[in-house]
C-alpha cells in the first residue's frame, strides 16, 4: 500500500509537467484557507453559480485545472483573485481522468488545508449548511480529530425531458434539476483499501437497469484536511493511506457525511456525452456515456413516480442519504 | 462592584476572550485572567493593552495549561488567589474560559448568587457514581502516576498506565480526601475557595494532585468537599460533553435553543458564531428575570446527537453506517411477515390479506423473473425498480431499502424456494422478521401445472432441497425472526386458526375475528399426484402426510370463538 501511494505521488509528479500556469494566485492562500481543487472542461456555463456557491460556503481560494477548453473559461477566470489556473492539453484519461494533476496541485499547494475537491457540476452539501459556513465543519472536524469527511454523490435530474428548459449562466441548476432517487442505493466493502462502493440512484435504475454492476461508483471523499503524503486513488472514490477511507461506523453508530449533489443532467447533457464519446476520455472507455446516449434516444425521461423532490440538507439527513453524526 | 468575580481561563481566540471580558466588566463585575503561557509574547501583549482601559480587569501570573495536566489548576489556582486579594468585595467567583458566554444580564446572576450567598456550584460526585468517564480511567486516575502527556506521548502513556497495572503499584491518597469529580466550570463562595486555597495542608495536596490525571476535573471538586458547608453539586456553566468527551459546541442557529435555556452561561461557542456574540453580549431591556436555568431541550439535543453516533438508526447501511454483522442495533427498520406457500394454497391470497389487514402485500418480491411489488407496480418506495437483476446484485440491501423506504407502514410478501434465497440468512437473524412457512406447498403449482412428469419431478426435487435447505437456516438455534412452520397436511387440518394467528400477529390484535374466509384451492386428486412422484422414485417429504384419498371436507370451517374471560 505505501508502494501504490509512493507510486501515486510519483506519477502525481511527473504528469505535473503537463501543466502550465496561467494564472498563479496561490501566493494570496493563508494559513488555514479552504481551498477547493478542480479539473474542468468547457464548463464556463456553470462556473458562475458555481464559484457563488462554494465562496457563499466560504471556500476561500479555487485550483483549477482546465482541460484545454474552448469555450471562454480561461478568459472568464481571469483576473479573479481567488483562481489559480493551470492549462493542459494532455490526456485526461492518462492522468487518470485527472486525478494526477489535483494529486500534483494538492500536494504543492494544499498541505495543511482543508480542500474541497468537487467537479463543477458538484454542490457540497453538509449537515447545517444552511446556517453553518465551511469553517464551522472543519473546526469541528479537526477538535473531532477527523481528516477525511464523507459525501456521496446523489443524481438529481428534471421532471420531463432532458433539454425542456435551458439552464442559463448563474442559474442555480437545483431550480431546473431537483428530483432524485432517494433509497435504491446499494454500500459494498471494498477489502483492498477500505472504502466503500456505493451504487445505485437514477443511473444505475436507467441506464443499467440490467447489469447493475457496471453503474457508476458514488462514494466520495471530498474534504480532506490535506497532507503532502496523501494521493486520491481514482476520482475522489478512494485515499492512500487507507485510514482516510475510515468514514464510515462499523459499530452500528453514524458518522456525519454529507451529499454531493450531481448536477449532471441539464440540456448540456447530450452535447457533452456525444464529445464525451468520440473522445474517449473516459472511464472504460466511456461506456457510461454511450449507455446514456441509447437509453435517452428510446426514453428521454429520468423521473419516476417514486422521485424525491429536493428541498435541503434535512430531507437528505431523513431519508438517511447522509447524516448528522454527532455533530448537534 | 459587583459581588460576583469572573476568573477567565483563555488559551487561544484572544480577541473572543477580550470581547467577553469587557462585557463582565462593564457589568461591575471584577475579572481576573489568566493567559496560557503557551501564548506568544507579543500577542499576550496585544492583548493585555486592548483591556488596559478597564480598571476591573487584570491579569495572573501565567502557567503552562495543558490538557489534562496540572498546569490548569495551578493557573486557576494564581487567578483565584488574586482575585481574593485585590477584590474584597466579591462574595462569589466564577471559573469560566475563554470560549463561556454569558446568556443572561450579569444582574441577573449576580441576584441570583446573592439569593444563595452561602452555596457552593461545583459538580462534585465520587468516581463510583459518574457514568460519563472517557477512556476507561476512572479511580485510577487517583491511583496511578501520570508523568507522559497524553495528547503528545499517547504510547508513553498507555505503556507506564499497563506497567503499574502490571506491577500492582498504587499511589496512596492523602488522608482525609475522598476523590470527587466533575464539571471544571465552578462557582464558589469567598469563604469555601479562600479555605482551599488557605488550606495549610495544601502543599500536600498539590502535590498529590500534580500526578492525579485531569486534575481540573477532581481538584476543587474533591477539596470543598472538605471545607464547603452547602454545596450544590451541579455546574452553572452549560456545558455539553460528547461520548469522546469533547465539549459540544455552540452555533448561531443554538440562538433560541440558548435563550431558552435559561442558563447563565454557555460553552464552547464558536469561535465565528457572531450572531450569538452580538445577542448575548447587548444588553438587554426589559425587567429581569429570576428563573431557575433549565438545560433540558438543549441535553435531549446533545443526548440525541450521541444517540445517532452510537447506535445509529436500526434498519439504515449508507455511506457512513455500514454495521459489521451483528452490530446492526436492528438489523431491519420495522416488523414485516413473510409468508411461504399462502397464495399457492389460496386464491387470491394477496387481495384478502391486504384486504383483512389493512397492510401492504406484496407477491413474490424475490421471484426470479421480476419483483412483485404490490399491485403489479414497476417501482416502489425511494424508487426501487421491478429488475430482478438489480435486486440480486444485492439481493439483502434489497430488503433492507425497501423496509427503510416503507417505514410506518408494514410489509408483507410472498416467499418461496422458486425465489432468490440470498435473503434468507438475513431474515433469519431480523427480530423484526415473521416468516410463516406452509412446507411443501409449493407442489401445489407443479399439479396445478400440468406440465410432462419428467420435468416436473426434476422440479420438485430441487424446490424440495431448497426448501429443506431453507428450513435447515429457519431452525437455527440463533434464530432471532419469529418463525412458524407447518407442514402442508398440518395446515389445511385447521387452516382458519392458523390464518388468526397470521392476521392477529399481523394487526397487533386489532382485527376481530375474521368474517371473510380465503377460498382453498381444489385439491382433488393432489395426494394421487405426491404418490405418482413417489413412484418415479421421488420422495415429497416436506407436506407431510397426504391421504391418497380426496379429502372429505366441505369449505373451511371457521374456527371457534375464543372464551372471554372478564
Amino acid at each position: 500500500m505505501r508502494l501504490r501511494r509512493k507510486r501515486r505521488i510519483i506519477r502525481a509528479m511527473r504528469k505535473s509537467r503537463e501543466l502550465t500556469s496561467v494564472q498563479d494566485n496561490t501566493n494570496r492562500i493563508k494559513e488555514g484557507d479552504i481551498l477547493l481543487v478542480s479539473t474542468m472542461r468547457n464548463e464556463h456555463v456553470r462556473l458562475p453559480y458555481f464559484l457563488q456557491y462554494y465562496r457563499n460556503l466560504g471556500v476561500n481560494h479555487f485550483l483549477f485545472v482546465d482541460n484545454d477548453s474552448s469555450d471562454g473559461t480561461q478568459a472568464y477566470l481571469q483576473g479573479m483573485e481567488d483562481v489559480s489556473l493551470w492549462h493542459t492539453q494532455a490526456s485526461y484519461k492518462r492522468a487518470t481522468f485527472g486525478v494526477d494533476w489535483m494529486n500534483h496541485i494538492k500536494r504543492r499547494y494544499a498541505h495543511g488545508h482543508w480542500v474541497v475537491v468537487a467537479d463543477p457540476d458538484e454542490l457540497f452539501v453538509y449537515p447545517f449548511c444552511d446556517t453553518r459556513p465551511l469553517r464551522a465543519l472543519t473546526d469541528w472536524l479537526d477538535e473531532s480529530s477527523i481528516r477525511s469527511f464523507s459525501a456521496m454523490l446523489l443524481d438529481v435530474y428534471p421532471k420531463g425531458a432532458l433539454d425542456a428548459e435551458p439552464y442559463r449562466a448563474g442559474q442555480d441548476p437545483l431550480e431546473i434539476s431537483n428530483w432524485f432517487d432517494s433509497g435504491n442505493y446499494t454500500v459494498k466493502r471494498n477489502g483492498t483499501y477500505g472504502n466503500l462502493w456505493i451504487q445505485g440512484g437514477v443511473r444505475s435504475r436507467v441506464f443499467f437497469k440490467d447489469k447493475p454492476k457496471k453503474s457508476p461508483a458514488l462514494n466520495k471523499i471530498p474534504l480532506v484536511k490535506w497532507d503532502r503524503r496523501y494521493a486520491y486513488v481514482s476520482s475522489t472514490h478512494m485515499l492512500l493511506p487507507r485510514g482516510l477511507n475510515r468514514v464510515f461506523e462499523t459499530d452500528g453508530g453514524e458518522k456525519a457525511s454529507g451529499v454531493l449533489l450531481h448536477t449532471k443532467f441539464l440540456h448540456t447533457f447530450s452535447e457533452k456525452a456525444a464529445e464525451e464519446m468520440t473522445r474517449e476520455q473516459h472511464y472504460a472507455t466511456s461506456a457510461e456515456y454511450q449507455a446514456y446516449m441509447q437509453r435517452l434516444k428510446e426514453h428521454p425521461e429520468l423521473w419516476c413516480k417514486w422521485s424525491e423532490k429536493y428541498i435541503n440538507w434535512r430531507q437528505l439527513e431523513i431519508l438517511g442519504l447522509m447524516s448528522k453524526g454527532n455533530w448537534a | 462592584m459587583s459581588t460576583v468575580g469572573i476568573v477567565m481561563m483563555v488559551h487561544t481566540a484572544l480577541w473572543r476572550a477580550a470581547q467577553v471580558a469587557r462585557h463582565w466588566a462593564k457589568a461591575g463585575c471584577p475579572v481576573v485572567i489568566h493567559v496560557d503561557s503557551k501564548v506568544a509574547k507579543s500577542e499576550y501583549h496585544e492583548f493585555s493593552e486592548s483591556l488596559k482601559s478597564y480598571p476591573l480587569i487584570s491579569f495572573s501570573k501565567r502557567h503552562r495549561c495543558e490538557w489534562g495536566t496540572w498546569g490548569i489548576v495551578a493557573g486557576s489556582q494564581a487567578a483565584a488567589s488574586q482575585m481574593l486579594q485585590s477584590h474584597p468585595g466579591v462574595e462569589h467567583v466564577y471559573l469560566t474560559s475563554g470560549s463561556c458566554l454569558p446568556l443572561r444580564p450579569v444582574s441577573e446572576l449576580v441576584g441570583y448568587l446573592s439569593d444563595r450567598s452561602d452555596t457552593d456550584f461545583i459538580e462534585s460526585a465520587t468516581t463510583a457514581d459518574v457514568p460519563w468517564i472517557v477512556g476507561g480511567l476512572s479511580f485510577e486516575r487517583f491511583t496511578l502516576r501520570f508523568p507522559f502527556s497524553w495528547k503528545k506521548h499517547r504510547g508513553l502513556f498507555d505503556g507506564y498506565v499497563a506497567l503499574q497495572r502490571k506491577l500492582r503499584l498504587k499511589r496512596k491518597v492523602p488522608d482525609g480526601l475522598v476523590p470527587h469529580m466533575g464539571s471544571q466550570w465552578w462557582c464558589l463562595t469567598r469563604k469555601t475557595l479562600a479555605a482551599i486555597l488557605d488550606d495549610p495542608d495544601r502543599p500536600t495536596y498539590d502535590q498529590y494532585f500534580k500526578r492525579v490525571w485531569i486534575p481540573d476535573e477532581s481538584y476543587y471538586q474533591t477539596l470543598v468537599r472538605l471545607h464547603s458547608a452547602k454545596i450544590e453539586s451541579r455546574s452553572l456553566t452549560l456545558s455539553k460533553f460528547d461520548y469522546q468527551g469533547k465539549p459540544h459546541i455552540f452555533y448561531d442557529d443554538h440562538l433560541h435553543l440558548l435563550r431558552r435555556s435559561d442558563c447563565f452561561v454557555a460553552r464552547k461557542i464558536w469561535l465565528h458564531a457572531h450572531r450569538l456574540y452580538h445577542s448575548f453580549l447587548t444588553p438587554p431591556d426589559g425587567a429581569s428575570s429570576r428563573t431557575e436555568p433549565n438545560p433540558r431541550k438543549i441535553d435531549r439535543i446533545f443526548s440525541k446527537a450521541v444517540e445517532r453516533r452510537m447506535r445509529g438508526r436500526p434498519g439504515l447501511y449508507m455511506q457512513s453506517r455500514l454495521p459489521w454483522h451483528g452490530r446492526e442495533n436492528g438489523i431491519t427498520s420495522g416488523e414485516y411477515s413473510v409468508l411461504q406457500g399462502f397464495s399457492e394454497l389460496f386464491v387470491d391470497f394477496e387481495d384478502w390479506l391486504a384486504k383483512t389487514t389493512q397492510t401492504r402485500v406484496h407477491g413474490h418480491l424475490f421471484s426470479p423473473d421480476r419483483v412483485e411489488f404490490v399491485d403489479s407496480q414497476t417501482s416502489y418506495n425511494g424508487a426501487l425498480c421491478d429488475s430482478a437483476a438489480q435486486r440480486d446484485y444485492d439481493p439483502e440491501r434489497f430488503l433492507t431499502n425497501l423496509l427503510w423506504n416503507t417505514r410506518g407502514e408494514r410489509q408483507c410478501f410472498q416467499f418461496g424456494p422458486n425465489d432468490t434465497q440470498d435473503a434468507v440468512e438475513l431474515m433469519a437473524r431480523d427480530t423484526h422478521a415473521q416468516i410463516s412457512v406452509i412446507s411443501g406447498a409449493w407442489a401445489v403449482d407443479l399439479f396445478k401445472s400440468g406440465k410432462g412428469f419428467d420435468e416436473l419431478r426434476r422440479e420438485a426435487a430441487r424446490l424440495q432441497q431448497i426448501e429443506a435447505e431453507q428450513l435447515k437456516i429457519l431452525r437455527d438455534q440463533w434464530l432471532k425472526a419469529r418463525v412458524r412452520i407447518w407442514t402442508m397436511a398440518e395446515f389445511i387440518e385447521t387452516p382458519m386458526e392458523h390464518l388468526q394467528t397470521i392476521v392477529d400477529e399481523i394487526t397487533k390484535g386489532n382485527h376481530r375475528h375474521l368474517a371473510d374466509t380465503p377460498q382453498m384451492v381444489d385439491l382433488t386428486g393432489f395426494g394421487q399426484f405426491l404418490q405418482s412422484l413417489k413412484n418415479q422414485g421421488m420422495h415429497p417429504y416436506l407436506m407431510g402426510d397426504f391421504p391418497l384419498e380426496p379429502i372429505q371436507r366441505t369449505a373451511p370451517s371457521l374456527p371457534r370463538k375464543p372464551y372471554l374471560v372478564r
